[in-house]
């Protein structure tokens, strides 16, 4: 005799959904009345967000060859950009370098990296993951080696709001369990941007790295070819009208790949940056519900009148 | 090839083997390497360690290496551990069996060793309910006539006693001769055959005359088998170890492959040339934007020159990249599936069968898909949608029919007043009826004796000939005892001419102690009996009779039987004894000699016996066919009895619903004709509305099968219903080889010895465990009970198997592809360099965790109740069109995943842009969109839920946030973090639920 259990049977009580049309029909009505409300508080903190954009990779390079420019040591790479706030800006106004087609995520760029060794003091010989910007000529280990910390982004902004110096604030713009436990607090670096090219920004030695926060920053590698990275806050409003001009120091070579550079200025909503995408797709899947539960039940009520 | 073993000779011991058994697939020492090579030879399993030993090359990997290892080492050491533990339970058994003491004769004297010790030629001595330790040739038992009761159930599963008589020259030989014999036995090389033992023996001086003795399979006892109802016996080891008869029938049968196993292999296949191409496409495009466009990239900082290697390097990675493709928990799935679908089978009270208390049982785990797509069952009749519970129920006798009145002769009073009128006919046919057969009455303390006997058939007979007070009361060896109205009467039995599939009859040869006149009794199949009456003897009352008797459904015998001449006998036994001790073609010569002796009969009578239908046949066969299943009916019975058995069961219609066409004829040109003529009426009316079936008896088709193969598999493809009768057991096969040979799937179901080959054949072997002992059973991938029970075994098992592996696997391959295909889309925006974007440990969780635990639980899901599905057995055709897992649902499913991952990939990286594009957080958010999507196609998917679903799947769902909270929880790791400040973030909530709405559209 075979055990009987109601699971050896298969008999367990199961609850079996049937999908009838007056189901389907409100299925789709309550997406819609759910989706359509948070679409539109969406799209409303997204417009709430303030942001400016200006791109100064071409304006800021006087000359045709903007390559030899940029490579250039000894040319003045001064800048100055103005810009004319539309709407008030309440602090703190984020800071951003948004640069597009760099490939940050390129397999062998993002793995160009020891994250032991930014941690650990005594692991700064494990370079072995740097390649090509492991060791010097004369095999000492550089560090931060790899790629990622070599290339670092070097332009540099000076704000001033209607004539005014305006302190920009780099404190805190990295992710703070970054500097509490992915770099180390007892770790300088050391023949960094030693070598015979020179990728980007170079790092003052007397900083432990926990406290290199643009470099922190530039380290948590972007998944996308278009990205921006935190470069300070400014913490005072800014009033409509007002003008803002910026001195770049344009230091970041972008135009050897036909990438490009801009200054983002932005405030945030409980949604992050300016980013309409959510709000229409919620708006679009919304009023798609609705429209085809109100499709559905014209159809259901003239087939149940054409069927009786 | 021959062997020849001495008898109690030393010298000549070594030449064979020992008696170790040995069942043992691996030793200690192979083990590891003879199964990692089996492993290998799987297809997949190459692939993966291929994959698995390209991830070392720290250049090309897009994850850790661990990712492919971890799972691949799981799965083998999982399949590795359950062969070593089977291994491990077979030594235990076999050194069970190889320690367990026995008595042989060693130098004139009895010794108590061990049976591993034994070796051919010595002389084993065993008791009453012993085992036989090795394949023996009997010299001597207890029982003054040399004879010996054994069981062989654990040989062919036939649970009555045989019996087993020693070879005449080593009759009346005392104990203490026995310890001294010496001689030789010539037979056959080990083979497997249970039923034949061509050899003989010559005894050395000075105990018989230098005399060769032929020996049969009735003169050994095999191994395996049990001595019962004898005190004693003893035999000459011949065959030990592995090369006892029982040994090398040992063996492991092919795995059959299901259609379901073939499509998914074919899919897989597919997928894996699709694989190559993604590779070769984005490999090539990869170098192309790497030489064109990475070396303005001065971050990438790419050197000039490199080495002719590097071109491969891009490819390669895509390679790692798309390596998932082939999902590793799928085997794994598979196989945890079916061993539940059987379970199931197993456990399951509706068909267990109370009456013989046997549950069913699913010996082949992993076939049960299969039942849901049979599209041909090929039945057995007799004891499969018979009861095989013979009543002998009319009789006619010298042209006189009883029984007709009441239905059962053994009430009618004109019998009886016969019987007791001594009428000599009755008296003839009632005698050969108890006495023509090779049943053994067995007399309990209590005075009342009861039959063993091998066919149920001759069980009938001796027990109404009992009751009608011709009692067989004993069987010692040669001499039969008779009890007729308080008078007893010996015989002495002098040969057994044995019953064959081929001469479809049997006789015996007995003397009357008194009288000493020989008689041949005779009894048979009416064709192969009626034939051999004397000349001038009136037959036709016997042929209408034994139309009648098969009208209505029984099973008739002709009984015939002659006086013999002491002249003929003798001239005749030499011949026959010749013939017996022939080596080879023995089965042949010995038909060749019994023909001499069987003629010029003096028919007697013809009986009838009753097989009743078993319970539920007609309503089952109705329901399968309803569900679009064809049946043939192979039997072994006359044409009249099939087609009668077949109207009453609903397989064929009578006039003018249905028609039977006949095949038939003696000669190549008449059957010829014959298939064509039947051929040409399917062909014109197959359209219409009428069930045709068509009827073919084995002579004709041993010449269709032989000639006209192209004609009858057309036939066969357009007749629903066959009825094959006086077919054999090869005959059966050949016709299952035949309909697979169209690419049908064939169901064969069966009871007996007979129906073993065929059930070995089709894809789907059935046993009914009934009374023609477990060898059908046993060589079957399902056994059942009874008949009826196949009803639920193909509408409920096979149905929902079907259903669930269909869901499932192409649900492995869905979700694979999902993330592979994320994998390539992201690669479009990261230089097409092969970059991850998943973590290794991310990767490897969802495949063999995340996405293989909840759909486990498809084993639960119903579509529809199992009463709905045998309501509507029509719902069956979809499963036997394989319409839920075709090349065609599959690419549905391809379809869907690369629209899902282009869903899933899109909204992320809108979502996730601009400031938020951070490479774990974006990683993490696409493969949660990806989880999130998994569970509600798993719910979409499945159409009834219990608790464990509802468990599984989002038990799972909680177990990935609850997880990945705790790997962020750990500094080291790369998503140190993440899960929480994703879990803060209102927008990541609102990105997964729009990712799971677009699912629908």
């Amino acid at each position: 005799m075979p055990a009987y259990s109601k699971f050896t049977q298969q008999e367990l009580p199961a609850c079996k959904p049937l999908l009838t049309p007056e189901i389907v029909i409100a299925a789709f009505a309550l997406i819609g009345a759910l989706f359509v409300p948070i679409g539109l508080a969406s799209l409303h903190a997204s417009r709430q967000v303030v942001e400016l954009v200006h791109r100064y990779d071409a304006s800021c390079v006087p000359v045709d060859d903007k390559v030899g420019f940029i490579q250039n040591s000894r040319t003045d790479k001064t800048c100055t950009v103005t810009m004319t706030v539309p709407k008030y800006m309440k602090s703190p106004i984020h800071v951003y370098y948004l640069i597009d087609g760099f490939y940050q995520n390129h397999r062998r760029y993002v793995r160009s990296r020891s994250d032991k060794q930014l941690r650990y003091k005594s692991a700064a010989h494990l370079t072995s993951d740097c390649v090509p910007e492991g060791d010097t000529a004369d095999h000492a280990p550089i560090v931060p080696c790899g790629l990622v910390a070599w290339s670092l982004f070097n332009d540099t902004y000076t704000v001033r709001v209607n004539g005014v110096v305006t302190q920009v604030n780099k404190k805190d713009i990295a992710w703070k369990s970054d500097k509490n436990n992915k770099f180390g607090k007892n770790i300088y670096p050391s023949n960094f941007q030693k070598g015979r090219l020179i990728g980007g920004a170079t790092l003052n030695e007397s900083i432990p790295l926990s406290e290199q926060e643009d470099l922190i920053v530039w380290m948590r590698t972007a998944a996308l070819p278009t990205f921006r990275k935190l470069y300070g806050r400014i913490e005072k409003d800014i009033n409509a009208n007002d003008n803002v001009t910026v001195v770049i120091q344009n230091n970041y070579n972008t135009y050897s790949f036909g990438g490009s550079k801009a200054l983002v200025l932005s405030t945030a909503s409980w949604i992050g940056g300016k980013n309409n995408f959510i709000g229409i797709a919620y708006l679009t899947i919304g009023g798609l519900c609705l429209s085809l539960a109100m499709g559905f039940l014209v159809l259901y009520m003239v087939k149940r009148r054409y069927v009786s | 090839m021959k062997r020849f073993v001495y008898i109690n000779d030393e010298s000549y011991q070594n030449d064979y083997c020992d008696n170790q058994i040995s069942n043992t697939k691996y030793t200690l020492w192979n083990f590891l390497p003879k199964n990692l090579w089996e492993q290998f030879r799987r297809f997949m399993n190459q692939y993966f360690l291929l994959i698995a030993c390209l991830q070392l090359w720290s250049l090309i990997t897009p994850v850790n290496p661990a990712s492919t290892w971890g799972p691949l080492i799981v799965i083998f050491a999982v399949s590795a551990t359950k062969e070593a533990w089977d291994d491990y339970n077979r030594y235990i058994s076999d050194k069970q069996a190889n320690e367990k003491k026995v008595w042989i004769v060693k130098n004139g004297a009895r010794k108590h060793i061990q049976a591993q010790d034994i070796r051919v030629g010595n002389i084993v001595w065993i008791r009453e309910n012993e085992e036989v330790p090795c394949d023996l040739v009997l010299t001597g038992t207890s029982e003054p006539q040399g004879i010996c009761h054994v069981e062989t159930a654990a040989l062919d599963g036939e649970i009555d006693l045989k019996t087993r008589v020693i070879p005449t020259t080593c009759i009346g030989l005392d104990s203490e001769q026995l310890h001294k014999i010496k001689g030789v036995i010539e037979c056959p090389i080990p083979d497997k055959d249970i039923r034949r033992f061509d050899a003989n023996i010559r005894l050395f001086p000075p105990f018989i005359d230098n005399d060769i003795c032929p020996l049969t399979i009735n003169n050994t006892l095999l191994q395996s088998c049990y001595l019962r109802n004898t005190e004693w016996a003893c035999g000459v080891a011949v065959y030990t170890g592995n090369e006892t008869k029982l040994g090398m029938s040992r063996g492991v049968p092919e795995p059959k492959l299901t259609a379901m196993d073939a499509m998914i292999d074919k899919l897989t296949g597919a997928i894996f040339l699709f694989q190559l191409a993604v590779v070769v496409v984005l490999g090539s495009a990869g170098n192309v934007w790497k030489d064109t466009e990475a070396r303005k990239q001065w971050y990438v900082k790419y050197d000039d020159d490199e080495p002719w290697y590097q071109i491969l390097v891009i490819p390669l990675r895509f390679e790692l990249l798309c390596s998932i493709m082939i999902p590793i928990s799928i085997k794994v799935s598979l196989d945890f599936v079916k061993s539940m679908y059987a379970k199931f089978i197993d456990w399951d009270e509706e068909i267990y069968d109370q009456e013989t208390d046997t549950p069913a049982h699913a010996a082949n785990t992993a076939i049960s898909e299969d039942l849901g797509q049979v599209e041909y069952i090929l039945t057995d009749k007799t004891g499969t949608l018979t009861e095989n519970k013979m009543i002998f129920r009319r009789c006619c006798i010298a042209g006189t029919l009883y029984g007709n009145e009441s239905g059962d002769a053994l009430k009618d009073i004109e019998l009886l007043n016969a019987v007791a009128d001594n009428s000599p006919h009755v008296i003839k046919f009632l005698t050969v009826m108890a006495l023509c057969n090779t049943v053994i009455p067995i007399k309990s303390p209590s005075g009342t004796i009861s039959y063993k006997a091998q066919s149920q058939d001759e069980d009938a007979l001796v027990n109404a000939a009992s009751n009608l007070h011709v009692v067989l009361v004993s069987k010692n060896g040669n001499n039969a005892e008779i009890h007729f109205n308080r008078r007893v009467i010996q015989y002495e039995i002098l040969d057994i001419l044995e019953f064959t599939s081929d001469r479809k009859r049997m006789s015996i040869v007995i003397s009357d102690s008194q009288s000493g006149k020989i008689f041949l009794l005779s009894k048979g199949a009416d064709e192969a009996i009626l034939p051999l009456a004397y000349c001038g003897q009136q037959i036709k009352t016997f042929v209408d009779a034994v139309d009648k008797y098969a009208q209505l459904g029984l099973r008739t015998l002709c009984l015939g039987w002659r006086e013999l001449s002491l002249e003929e006998y003798l001239e005749w036994s030499r011949l026959f004894k010749e013939a017996n001790s022939a080596l080879v073609d023995r089965e042949w010569k010995v038909a060749e000699v019994c023909q001499k002796l069987e003629h010029t009969l003096d028919i007697l009578g013809i009986s009838a016996i009753e097989d009743r239908l078993q319970d539920g046949v007609p309503e089952t066969i109705e329901i399968l066919r309803q569900s679009g299943i064809n049946f043939w009916m192979l039997t072994g019975d006359k044409q009249s009895t099939a087609i009668q058995i077949a109207l009453l069961c609903n397989l064929i219609s009578s006039e003018p619903k249905g028609q039977l066409l006949y095949i038939n004829g003696k000669t190549e040109d008449e059957v010829a004709r014959s298939l064509e003529r039947v051929l040409l009426t399917m062909r014109i009316t197959s359209s219409e509305p009428k069930e045709l079936a068509f009827v073919v008896d084995g002579w004709a088709l041993e010449i269709i099968l032989t000639r006209y193969k192209e004609a009858f598999t057309e036939l066969a493809v357009l007749s629903k219903t066959a009825i094959c009768c006086r077919v054999t057991p090869s005959q059966k096969a050949q016709l299952v080889k035949l309909l697979k040979s169209c690419d049908y799937r064939t169901l064969a179901i069966g009871d007996g010895g007979n129906d073993v080959r065929m059930i070995q054949q089709a894809h789907i072997g059935v046993g009914i465990s009934g009374r023609e002992g477990l060898q059908a059973a046993r060589a079957a991938d399902y056994s059942i009970g009874k008949f009826r029970f196949l009803k639920r075994l193909i509408l409920v098992h096979g149905r929902y198997s079907y259903n669930r592996t269909a869901f499932l696997s192409q649900y492995s391959f869905y979700k694979s592809l999902l993330i592979c295909f994320i994998q390539i889309l992201f690669s479009f925006v990261s230089g097409i360099a092969g970059t991850s974007l998943f973590n290794s440990v991310s990767l490897m969780a969802y495949n063999v965790f995340y996405t293989s635990i909840p759909v486990l639980t498809t084993v639960l899901d119903k579509d529809l109740s199992e009463k709905t599905v045998t309501q509507n057995p029509e719902i069956l055709l979809y499963c036997q069109a394989g319409r839920l897992l075709n090349p065609s649902t599959f690419a549905g499913w391809f379809g869907r995943s690369l629209y899902h991952a282009i869903v899933v990939f899109l909204i992320t990286i809108h979502a996730y842009a601009n400031e938020k594009s951070e490479m774990e957080e974006l990683s993490m958010v696409a493969l949660s969109g990806s989880i999130w999507l998994q569970a509600f196609v798993v719910t979409l998917e499945m159409s009834s839920f219990t608790f464990l679903q509802f468990l599984a799947i989002w038990g799972n769902f909680a177990a990935f946030y609850v997880i990945n909270l705790c790997i962020s929880t750990i500094p080291t790791a790369g998503m140190y973090t993440i899960m929480f400040r994703l879990c803060r973030q209102p927008s990541y909530w609102i990105t997964m639920l729009v990712s799971i709405t677009i699912m629908f559209f």
